[in-house]
């Protein structure tokens, strides 16, 4: 509980202020505007800073939201309060449709699409007539509980601020379980999560809404504050605002959002009321000082304010250690009998003129270690990503257990029972070891975002946990398992990523130069390590470049020295030799 | 019909210039260059005053941005300080401003001719570009593409404000390059419109050239692609950086002068104007010269065409254009992509 602690304290500060004798009713406004501007920054936090999906538009998902209201409440007369969730489901499906299309963008794409349907929607709000084009919607109730209007910035600051800390609450709920871990691995690219059976564009999908709903919330409740709507609240200069807001506090903290909105509201409050009195009335002068501190705050502080400040308080999360009697429910195994669980049958893979994988044909028998060698370039890891679905095959066969797996998506393989490691290390590096290793458990739980918001989801999140901690006792690191993973070393993360792969009960284990980086002592214990998981039942494909690590594991190997070459080219440097 | 398309070509070929821009900032600096469009109304406003007989703000402000910039080059390498560096860091940040803005002064009022204006109008937003990148992203210049954004909107804020305070809310136009004018059929043909055309085709020409032939231009693609890797064989990519800005100044500068005698511009037209520039740069994808110059004339038309068939919904239907697009950009882009943070 000591981790609610500050948050109550929080509360109880906030319920108070409207209080305070003698504060002047400006104030609470410009609190209401914070609390305003932090719902959308929050949502922003997990979209951006999370989830690595930057949006100049939340400012047009706020104008869903606030339009939905004034139009429902001003023409039909409906009740404000059944309006709401009216309002946050046409946002919610509003970002459905633009999220489809958004989700799909990577790199400089997206944050590009973005402003550039935030501005389409922004000229839309101020043409529609029934919108009432750039005048928009004036005369929209206030909220009203019995006979108690919310009118005045005193009453509707505990509307707002109350769906500020419900809203903190739920999101940071959500980040701390199964969903939020899948959510806070694909900043770091979705191949890694995939492979562990993540549905990434459904993910980022969630999260898209979930930011949508947020603004639609604060657009909402702006509604029945300003009692007005017009498009330039809704504008990309806002979008703007919010994501500088949310860079200001620090993308990627959900109270970040919070201090960012009262940081980036304050000042633009105290340079429009101060400038004209130093310079004189003249022009934007708050723009150019506002433009000049955001650039001079990023070369200071490129991370935020919220997590500098942190790093100052001496205030250390006390985590639990999960309790590691809870169990899973392991995947049933074949017989001992001997099988040919991964039939590889002249794989072939072609980057235009180059081929990668040339022909390559082997097969790996359950309870069995094998290893792929070869030189750098030969297509080792090409042949990974061919068996764990990230890349198709140009041709060939690829089957597990009988069943093609050829055109399968990365989540499919790993539903199979198929792990693997990276050979460039793919972990969150700002998250601990334990929950990069519960990424692993991720196709074995079931809890959704909704139950996780809501707390609903701790028997089968502790059953995750377990299973984690479970797998980096197994691999040595429970000293390590509540640090970050990227302060360990490069080999220690390359055991990581094997405790990671071990939680998805793998029948088959793949991992590429698991032995890189390791001293020799750690390589031994790695060794019996894969002894152990192959008597237990476990087959193992692994690319490695040290000869004695691999012949010490004595098990037949298959060798691949086919180099990539060029069709065109024509020259035969190499070929394939079996065993 | 034919006119709309000449307007959607004239237009177009305006978003194509500010699109290669763009470009060339971002593929150099990995800056998405949302000041471009203040570049346009700098120039733009700029020549328009000195044509109008006033002296532009604008030549004041690069002599505060060179004095900035001194200072952080004065910062920066205070542990190293040599005369040759010093005075070097002199000539460009102190005297180079200085003298634009005593050249400026000189003539402002003495209705100079029009390829003088043009060239002082450059100058100005040239140097102003250049300080830019010295003094706001320099010093970022390793960080993620979202902070080098958000640095970027900051300066698309001030620049904006600084552009209010120098010009004024009141609308501009400046006098034609040329008043000829001739008709072909039914199509006229002003000097100004070809003008445009063959500063477009010239730009496109000679970025080209610059990048596919040059050292200095390959040495700004290696840039992009790897900045450690460029610095390692010996590139400075803190002057790569500032010649892209630079060029980008001028390309904004070039076309705001080219613009101002067709159509009335505010201080913060700018905005508008290289969004729609950008919308061209990334239907060519961010990379490539001439299908940026191709979509920035499809994004001219689409515009022509609505603002005539539905001129209300003419925005909309611009900044919606860009999201098929986009869907199949991001289709087209290779599966297994890296991630770089």
């Amino acid at each position: 509980m000591t981790q609610r602690l500050p948050i109550i304290v929080f509360a109880l500060i906030m319920a108070v202020i409207p209080f305070i004798p003698g504060l002047p009713p400006f104030w609470l406004v410009l609190m209401d505007n914070i609390g305003l501007a932090a719902l959308v920054a929050m949502g922003l936090v997990l979209l951006t800073g999370v989830g690595g999906l930057t949006s100049f538009g939340q400012a047009a998902f706020c104008g869903f939201g606030a339009y939905t209201t004034a139009v429902l409440t001003t023409a039909y007369g409906i009740s404000p309060w059944l309006t709401l969730p009216l309002s946050l489901l046409v946002s919610g499906i509003a970002a459905v449709a633009l999220g489809l299309v958004t989700v799909r963008l990577s790199g400089h794409y997206l944050p590009l699409g973005t402003i550039a349907w935030g501005l389409g929607l922004f000229y839309l709000f101020s043409k529609l007539e029934f919108l009432g084009r750039n005048d928009g919607i004036s005369a929209i109730p206030p909220l009203s509980i019995g006979s108690f209007r919310m009118i005045d910035p005193g009453a509707i600051y505990f509307a707002i601020w109350i769906a500020v800390l419900l809203s903190a609450l739920l999101t940071t709920n959500l980040l701390d379980s199964r969903t939020g871990r899948a959510i806070r691995a694909l900043r770091r690219g979705h191949i890694a999560a995939e492979a562990f059976g993540v549905h990434a564009p459904r993910a980022k999908l969630l999260v898209f809404i979930y930011a949508a709903v947020l603004a639609g919330l604060s657009g909402w409740l702006y509604a029945h504050f300003q009692r007005a709507a017009n498009p330039t609240p809704f504008g990309a200069q806002a979008g703007i605002e919010y994501l500088f807001i949310a860079v200001v506090g620090g993308a990627g903290y959900v109270w970040g959002g919070v201090l960012g909105a009262a940081i980036v509201v304050i000042l633009k409050e105290i340079l429009q009321s101060y400038l004209p009195y130093v310079f004189g009335g003249q022009g934007q002068l708050e723009t150019i000082v506002f433009g000049i501190l955001l650039v001079v705050l990023l070369q200071l502080a490129p991370g935020g304010v919220w997590p500098w400040l942190m790093a100052r308080v001496p205030l250390q999360p006390n985590r639990k250690r999960p309790d590691i009697s809870l169990k899973l429910p392991a995947r049933p195994r074949a017989a001992d009998t001997p099988t040919v669980l991964l039939q590889i049958e002249h794989a072939r893979k072609q980057f235009g003129g180059v081929i990668a994988v040339n022909d390559v044909s082997f097969d790996v028998q359950a309870r069995e270690i094998v290893a792929l060698i070869g030189p750098n370039g030969a297509g080792k890891s090409t042949t990974f990503n061919l068996i764990t679905g990230v890349l198709a095959s140009s041709g060939g066969n690829i089957s597990v257990q009988g069943k093609s797996i050829d055109r399968a998506p990365p989540q499919q393989v790993a539903k199979l029972g198929i792990a693997r490691t990276f050979q460039h290390v793919k972990l969150v590096p700002d998250m601990s070891v334990l929950e990069n290793v519960a990424i692993g458990a991720h196709l074995r739980g079931s809890a959704g975002a909704i139950s996780s918001m809501f707390r609903l989801d701790r028997a089968d999140e502790a059953r995750l946990l377990a299973e984690a901690a479970r797998q980096i006792e197994r691999v040595g690191l429970t000293e390590q398992i509540d640090q970050p993973a990227g302060s360990l070393s490069l080999g220690q993360q390359r055991i990581v990523e094997i405790a990671r792969a071990l939680c998805i009960d793998p029948i088959l284990l793949l991992l590429d130069e698991p032995a890189a980086g390791l001293r020799h002592m750690e390589k031994q214990r790695l060794a019996a390590l894969l002894r152990a998981l192959r008597d237990g039942g476990m087959s193992v494909l692994l690319v490695e470049h040290d000869m004695g690590f691999v012949m010490d594991l004595a098990d037949p190997s298959w060798c691949s020295t086919s180099a990539p070459r060029s069709p065109k080219a024509g020259r035969k440097r190499s070929r394939a030799i079996p065993r | 019909m034919l006119f709309l398309v000449q307007d959607g070509v004239t237009n177009g070929a305006i978003y194509a210039l500010l699109g290669l821009a763009l470009v060339l900032v971002f593929a150099v600096t990995r800056v998405i260059l949302i000041p471009q469009g203040e570049f346009v109304t700098y120039g733009a406003l700029t020549y328009a005053s000195l044509s109008a007989g006033e002296m532009p703000g604008t030549a004041k402000l690069a002599v505060a941005m060179g004095v900035v910039a001194m200072g952080l080059d004065l910062f920066a390498g205070r542990r190293s300080l040599h005369l040759r560096g010093l005075a070097r860091a002199f000539a460009i940040n102190i005297v180079l401003p200085s003298a634009i803005f005593a050249l400026t002064y000189g003539l402002a009022g003495r209705h100079p001719p029009i390829a003088i204006n043009i060239t002082l109008s450059l100058l100005i937003v040239a140097v102003i570009g250049l300080f830019l990148y010295r003094i706001a992203f320099q010093p970022i210049a390793h960080t993620s593409v979202l902070v080098l954004l958000i640095a970027s909107v900051g300066c698309h804020l001030a620049l904006q404000g600084f552009g209010l305070v120098f010009f004024g809310a009141e609308g501009q136009r400046g006098p034609p390059i040329s008043d000829a004018a001739f008709s072909i059929g039914a199509l006229r043909f002003t000097g100004q419109s070809i003008a445009v055309y063959a500063m477009t085709v010239a730009f496109i020409a000679g970025l080209w050239l610059f990048f596919g032939l040059t050292l200095y231009g390959k040495a700004l693609r290696a840039t992009a692609i790897n900045r450690l890797g460029a610095r390692l064989v010996g590139i400075r990519t803190t002057l790569s950086g500032q010649i892209a800005f630079l060029l980008a100044s001028v390309i904004g500068a070039v076309s705001g002068i080219l613009i101002v005698p067709i159509t009335t511009l505010y201080y913060d037209t700018g905005f508008l104007i290289g969004l729609k520039g950008f919308i061209a740069a990334i239907i060519g994808g961010l990379v490539s010269y001439p299908l940026t110059a191709i979509a920035a004339l499809v994004v001219g038309s689409v515009e022509a065409f609505s603002s005539f068939y539905a001129s209300n919904f003419k925005e909309v239907i611009v900044f919606t254009l860009i999201l098929p697009v986009l869907v199949l950009r991001s289709l087209a882009a290779p599966a297994v992509e890296e991630e770089k943070d």
